[in-house]
């Protein structure tokens, strides 16, 4: 048995809008074992990052709630722990990175005090200490001159160097687990992908395992060992990034896959998914896909599929029933 | 940053010259005639023009405008027509009434506007906001002349607790301090709550929560030190209105203060003593924003010097 970091069970996370329940997370699973890179692929809407902000406990109450579920840090339930003793997870064991780099950061406080602020918080260091610290941590972000740049503000930092001071942030307290949730989605393309080197890199140097939210199957491709598909606030594929682009087995996955647009080959139509990604809480009765689908069947119409297992897959789908 | 306060206080030039020409020709231009006033009705054509040269008002409008920018630069306001006396003399007893009771107000008013805006800010949408916010809607829907004379009624005719009017001891300060500072405590209140409930929810605020903060110092520093920004700013430009913000209440408690003066001289027409009433308000306002300009940079270290 591996050694498993984070297991999430069953997870519903909801939001009450006008007193009505809308599920965006219905029912999420999944295992991140000690230094592995999990990634969560969706549209918008899907619920990946509402099961980002529910492991981390910062899910905005009202309107959200924790619906049923569990989510075990080292066997603990996160869930059932007060707010004091999961300020001392938050930041120190489990920590996030944003998508908005450019407004993540306070601006009125300078680099090193927003990163000393962590250190000194979980670690006891002086404010001393934790100032080598962070340029310590910034050095590992590969920010050039960070002796001189700690005194700096957000404001005098680029999109893609406030994204490494965040990383530096978030990883300052050696964290178990970093939660990225779209972290490069903001940021032009070269910035991209040295951000996703400089992660790759941290997580092969640190051992951090790394939950990766993302829209973007290329990132995917690139960062990650294991994928999981999410599709209306469930998992509809779970597999290996290696399976996911060789053999993806459910039908969203297949058009997730078809709808990049391709580089080599002839040039053709961009392929897209028809239909909208329904909200949250609308589909009540069978296969979530169901009005997108291509090889919907009466069976999908009447009951969601459960996760057949595929090979080393899984897959939400009637057409793998055994 | 000694450079950015050069570089305003020079920038204060122009508007300082602008100020004197517009409190000149104001005055000058306005109908009415001083000389009427103090001649009398029944003076004869050659008092009139012994008085006007008296005075200066028989010369062209230029020169009266340049010897009266001379006076300014020594500190000359001129001579009151009706009183007799220095202008400079005047104002010297009036301001520090005035002053008393802005300085009060005004220090009053944010030390208690700003933990309430705060507390309806974090208890939003809870009895504790409610409260506060409905109070400080009825605060300031009230106006400032009415509730003073409402508390002079209670507290000095009907209670005997203050003095009806006059300026003297702390006890005269209350009743016009409560009349003045309600709606300021009201109005800054509400822009200190709407102000924090903008900065919550940046997303700053969400990673100070994932690194594990506590809601006190989240709220206290993180995002007070960004909700300050505009409250910071109004605080600086309420200093330029320690001076003339009070004059409707000086008259209601007959406090005998810069504002108080000035509409009585108004009323007489006293040129000299309204050009440097005015003078001394537009400067204070003008010194004011230069505090606001200061305070500013001292909070957002966006604003670049």
């Amino acid at each position: 048995m591996e050694n498993i970091v984070l297991e999430v069970k069953d997870l519903r996370t909801s939001f009450f809008i006008d007193k009505k329940e809308l599920p965006a997370v219905a029912g999420v699973s999944f295992k991140i074992a000690a230094g592995e890179t999990l990634g969560i692929v969706g549209e918008s809407g899907s619920g990946k990052s509402v099961t980002a902000f529910s492991i981390m406990g910062l899910i905005d109450s009202p309107p959200g709630k924790i619906m049923g579920g569990s989510i075990l840090y080292k066997g603990e339930n996160l869930l059932e722990k007060t707010e004091k003793e999961m300020r001392k997870i938050r930041g120190n064991k489990i920590s996030m990175i944003f998508q908005e780099p450019m407004t993540s950061l306070n601006p009125v406080y300078t680099i090193g005090k927003q990163l000393a602020e962590s250190l000194i918080l979980h670690q006891n260091m002086t404010k001393k200490e934790a100032e080598k610290k962070a340029i310590e941590m910034l050095k590992l972000v590969k920010l050039p001159s960070p002796e001189k740049r700690i005194k700096e503000y957000p404001f005098q930092f680029s999109g893609g160097m406030r994204q490494r001071v965040m990383i530096a942030m978030a990883l300052s307290c050696d964290p178990d687990i970093l939660i990225a949730d779209e972290p490069t989605t903001a940021l032009d393309v070269t910035i991209q992908s040295q951000i996703m080197e400089l992660i790759r890199d941290l997580n092969r140097k640190t051992g951090t395992a790394i939950l990766f939210i993302t829209h973007d199957l290329g990132v995917i491709a690139e960062l990650v060992q294991n994928v999981i598909v999410m599709y209306n606030g469930k998992i509809v594929e779970y597999a290996s990034v290696k399976d996911i682009f060789k053999t993806p087995y459910h039908p969203y996955t297949i058009g997730l896959l078809n709808s990049m647009p391709k580089i080599a080959g002839p040039r053709e139509e961009l392929k897209f998914i028809r239909g909208m990604a329904p909200l949250p809480g609308e589909i009540v009765k069978g296969c979530r896909f169901k009005t997108r689908c291509d090889y919907v069947t009466e069976e999908c119409r009447m009951e969601e599929p459960p996760l057949y297992e595929v090979g080393d897959s899984l897959v939400r789908c009637w057409r793998f029933k055994k | 940053m000694l450079k950015y306060i050069i570089k305003k206080i020079i920038l204060m030039i122009p508007v300082l010259v602008g100020m004197t020409i517009v409190v000149f020709l104001l005055l000058h231009l306005a109908p009415g005639n001083p000389v009427d006033l103090i001649a009398g009705p029944r003076a004869t054509p050659e008092t009139i023009k012994s008085i006007e040269m008296r005075l200066g008002l028989d010369k062209p409008l230029i020169v009266q405008y340049f010897k009266f920018l001379e006076n300014l630069a020594r500190g000359d306001f001129g001579i009151s027509i009706l009183q007799r006396r220095p202008v400079m003399e005047i104002i010297k007893e009036a301001l520090p009434v005035t002053v008393e009771l802005g300085i009060a107000s005004l220090l009053v008013s944010f030390i208690l506007a700003v933990p309430l805006g705060i507390m309806a800010a974090v208890y939003r949408n809870t009895w504790k906001d409610y409260i506060s916010m409905s109070g400080a809607l009825v605060a300031m829907s009230v106006p400032a002349f009415w509730l003073g004379l409402i508390a002079i009624y209670v507290f000095a005719y009907k209670l005997r607790w203050f003095p009806v009017s006059g300026y003297g001891t702390w006890r005269h300060l209350v009743l016009p301090l409560l009349a003045i500072t309600l709606t300021e405590i009201a109005v800054t209140a509400r822009m200190v709550r709407s102000s924090m409930l903008e900065v919550i929810k940046q997303d700053y605020i969400r990673t100070a929560r994932s690194k594990g903060l506590e809601e006190k110092s989240i709220i206290m520093g993180h995002a007070l030190k960004n909700a300050m920004i505009p409250v910071v700013t109004m605080f600086g430009l309420k200093i330029g209105w320690i001076v003339g913000g009070a004059t409707i209440i000086e008259i209601v408690f007959a406090r005998p203060g810069l504002g108080r003066m000035m509409v009585n001289a108004i009323y007489a027409r006293d040129y000299p003593v309204v050009q440097g009433a005015m003078i001394v308000l537009t400067a204070a306002i003008i010194i004011g924003n230069l505090i606001a300009d200061i305070l500013y940079v001292v909070v957002d270290p966006r604003i670049k010097y």
